[in-house]
């Protein structure tokens, strides 16, 4: 009994084994990795045509793996990086650490390019809702703020949807972006350090809308059977967030990282994220998208800022955004 | 004149508290200089951060005010009544301190939320709702979250009143109101100051509950500003800038209410009471007793219902990993209770020996509580880089959380030390007895209580550590407390409550089991 305990205990602690298979360690964020999460289908996908061992570290969210790499610098043991999206991309490249990638075709609504990353799945912003209490949801910022309805939102400072809320009413009213969150200041309950809290707080009815994804609704309907969820399609256009992984230049296993990203972008894997991470895929699947999916909401206009100008205006729009909300 | 004790500087154990209390220094002091030396831009602090300080200490001060103004009356009411299931209400007064700090705020939302019994009632009285957000909902969650640590305190406070002088203030024919301002108001003048700053200490590097219930960048502290440089802008220095800042405010403090010591005593809080309860006041006192405790059963029980009301739908479909995980957990938490009882017992015999440097200790025993977990944690990533990140995760997550509650196992310990040597030191010399001898023969025994219910305190807490871990974690290292946080973040609410339920039913058993493993007691 004390051998199986210690035998337990040792299993338990010691997280490495040698293993002779070559290993291809990828960093990326904490719910990719999950059960759920789009991770183990990859992993059993990948390992089947690579002869190697596909081996996930996560890292909070996809500021939190940008902050690892940093610190991690050259002598990161990672060899692929996946899950920043664009308002990280050009910092990461600033980094220097990243090698530049082979481009593939993608079926994003907006032009996107980037030597040294490739998008593997992309979502929009939106402002998610319960159908059965919200019978007429606004049809823009500018109507939300008007209304006395209750949102929750994510903080800038903590989380990359916070962020991209930010972006979003930056990159559709420019100037007038601190006169926007100034009217909707009344509006928002909370303001919490990141989705899940979020996300949470919103189904526990603690407010009428949550900044989420529009593919949120998708999850309710095909995961739970549960079709009271919908997102506001906003007149102004919907800000994109673009998920993309790239290849560490320190890699020892270049070959095998390339071969990985070609996979990301495969069918396969493409089908498999869409109803694992909830997001739509960079290039569509010859299944297409399933059965649920028609019923979301298809913004018209499409808004993202080029990868240094969300570097750029990052500040700036955060400190607009705290000024505005401050008052 | 100072006794001498068995654990004096130049007998026995001689380096070994110094090279603690530097283990401790380097991982502290150290963790935020190498933020420092890694970092590149020299950013001022501008008047947002300024804002974020007074936010921080507002809310601390009001949340450790509440905290400690609502312990008194419970506190008294649980030393002055006898009442069925009072054992168990004591031993449930750690159970908020243990939970995690989102599955905690879910459960205040349940019950103060829009949705909550509170709002609805108000609502059917044609009264207007209150709202859990902003600086009323911080300093709501923070009381929550401490009132029953402050509660626990006063109460082994209270009991640490000799009965003599209750009986002798009877026999004077004292009124409960003479009582009070001879016995019991001296007692809290010496104590409160204590209870005060521990609380204060422990909200002031707050950061999920501020943020989540602040209600917006006006509710911003410290610690948020910490993560916000280390994760989007990669300041480094900045980030040790505003740990300074932290520590300097934390430092200021703590010597502002120099003096006051930590009411923690050799008592664990529990059987220990009066026996004689013929002079516990009768009348509307009764009724107000009654009535405190009632209230505190509801404010403190509900919230705790919610969570496992939550939790439980789940329990039956518990994701894959969980055992695992749990098993993890279990033994991060051992161990890192074992490593900081042993620290702090090492330095709390030393500093009780006061030989020379003995207040270096002291004040290298208390460094950790001005830290930031996320610095720590940082500046642990930089300095275990070349050895991979991935095999130390646990390891490091037993260090960091026995270094980070560290400070109130030394504050639980040191009395009693002292007490023990001022009694036996003379008696141990002229028997010979040092060393290992005097530690089982004379310490460990005395020490009992004290050395359990902290064990059980450090346990706990490290049990629903998600800042360090997360930082190191990879597949192979999930943790309960991460396990939750990743099921959330992949829209699985309903696994998450189960998964948070589990660890807090596992958190407060190995916390009352530890605690429980202190009831006896040699000279008690």
């Amino acid at each position: 009994m004390k051998t199986t305990l210690l035998a337990a205990g040792l299993v338990t602690l010691a997280p490495w084994a040698w293993a002779e298979t070559p290993v291809l360690t990828v960093l990326t964020y904490d719910s990719f990795a999950t059960e759920w999460g789009p991770g183990p289908v990859i992993e059993t996908g990948f390992e089947a045509i690579c002869a190697c061992d596909l081996r996930f570290v996560t890292a909070g969210d996809g500021a939190a793996v940008l902050a690892r790499i940093r610190l991690e610098g050259t002598t990161s043991g990672a060899d692929v990086v996946l899950g920043l999206d664009t308002t990280l991309t050009a910092d990461a490249t600033a980094t220097g650490l990243f090698a530049p990638v082979k481009a593939r075709p993608n079926a994003l609504p907006v032009p996107f390019a980037d030597p040294n990353f490739v998008p593997f799945d992309w979502g929009w912003f939106a402002m998610v809702y319960d159908t059965t209490k919200l019978a007429t949801p606004p049809t823009s910022f500018e109507e939300l703020a008007a209304s006395d309805l209750k949102i929750l939102i994510e903080d800038p400072r903590s989380s990359t949807p916070g962020l991209g809320l930010v972006m979003w009413v930056k990159a559709a009213y420019g100037p007038r972006a601190p006169q926007i969150w100034q009217a909707l200041a009344d509006n928002i309950v909370t303001v919490t350090p990141g989705w899940t809290e979020a996300y949470n707080m919103f189904l526990d009815g603690e407010a009428d809308m949550v900044l989420s994804y529009t593919t949120s609704p998708a999850y309710h309907l095909i995961a739970e059977g549960d079709a009271t969820k919908a997102a506001a399609l906003f007149a102004e256009g919907h800000y994109m967030q673009v998920e993309v992984a790239g290849k560490l230049a320190a890699s020892d296993q270049p070959a095998l990282a390339d071969a990985f990203l070609a996979y990301l972008t495969s069918d396969a894997a493409q089908t498999a994220l869409i109803t694992t991470n909830w997001m739509y895929p960079a290039t569509m699947p010859a299944a297409g998208l399933p059965a649920g999916f028609e019923t979301l909401i298809q913004p018209r206009t499409s808004l993202l800022l080029p990868a240094e100008q969300a570097q750029t205006a990052r500040a700036p729009a955060i400190a607009e955004w705290a000024e505005a909300l401050s008052k | 004149m100072t006794p001498t004790s068995p654990f004096s500087v130049g007998q026995g154990l001689r380096f070994l508290p110094g090279l603690v209390a530097l283990v401790i220094a380097a991982l502290t002091l150290g963790s935020a200089a190498m933020l420092w030396g890694r970092g590149t831009g020299l950013t001022g602090l501008g008047p947002s951060d300024w804002a974020a300080v007074r936010f921080t200490l507002t809310q601390a001060a009001l949340s450790a005010v509440v905290s400690c103004l609502l312990a008194v009356p419970l506190a008294r009411a649980l030393f002055r009544r006898r009442f069925y299931g009072r054992n168990a209400l004591i031993a449930l007064l750690g159970a908020p301190f243990v939970l995690p700090v989102l599955v905690a705020v879910l459960g205040l939302l349940a019950i103060f939320g829009r949705a909550g019994p509170v709002n609805l009632g108000l609502t059917a009285l044609n009264l207007p709702p209150v709202s859990i957000f902003g600086l009323q909902g911080v300093v709501l969650a923070h009381v929550f979250l401490n009132l029953p640590f402050a509660t626990r305190m006063l109460l082994m406070s209270w009991q640490e009143i000799p009965a003599e002088r209750f009986r002798l203030a009877a026999s004077l024919s004292m009124g409960p109101r003479a009582m009070a301002w001879h016995l019991e108001r001296p007692m809290l003048v010496r104590v409160l100051p204590g209870a005060f700053l521990a609380v204060f200490l422990i909200c002031l590097t707050s950061f999920a509950v501020a943020l989540t219930l602040g209600g917006g960048p006006r509710a911003s502290t410290v610690e948020l500003l910490i993560y916000q440089a280390l994760r989007f802008e990669f300041d480094l220095s900045r980030a040790a800038k505003l740990a300074g800042l932290q520590f300097g405010l934390c430092a200021a403090v703590t010597l502002l209410v120099a003096r006051a010591a930590f009411p923690f005593l050799h008592d664990a809080g529990r059987g220990a009471a009066l026996t004689d309860l013929a002079f516990a006041p009768e009348g509307w006192r009764r009724l107000g007793d009654g009535a405190v405790i009632a209230m505190a059963v509801l404010f403190l029980g509900l919230p705790l219902l919610a969570v496992i009301w939550r939790g439980v739908p789940g329990l039956a479909d518990l994701p894959q990993g969980t055992t695992l995980a749990a098993l993890r957990s279990v033994l991060v938490a051992l161990a890192s209770a074992g490593l900081c009882v042993t620290l702090a017992l090492t330095l709390s015999l030393a500093i009780a020996a006061r030989g020379p440097g003995h207040r270096l200790l002291e004040i290298a025993g208390m460094l950790p509580l001005a830290t930031s977990a996320l610095v720590l944690g940082t500046g642990l990533f930089l300095m275990t880089r070349p050895w991979a990140p991935d095999s130390l995760a646990l390891p490091v997550t037993v260090l960091v959380n026995a270094v980070l509650t560290l400070p109130f196992l030394i504050r639980l310990l040191l009395p009693p030390a002292r007490r023990v040597t001022a009694d036996y030191a003379r008696l141990a010399g002229s028997l010979g007895l040092t060393g290992g001898a005097a530690l089982r023969v004379l310490y460990l025994p005395r020490l009992r209580r004290p050395l359990a219910f902290g064990a059980g305190l450090a346990a706990a807490l490290s049990m629903g550590d998600l800042g360090v871990i997360a930082l190191f974690a990879s597949e192979r290292t999930q943790t309960l407390p991460l396990l939750a946080s990743r099921l959330m973040g992949a829209y699985q609410m309903q696994a998450a409550a189960a998964v948070a339920l589990v660890l807090v039913a596992l958190s407060f058993a190995l916390f009352a089991l530890l605690d429980a493993l202190g009831a006896r007691d040699v000279d008690a």
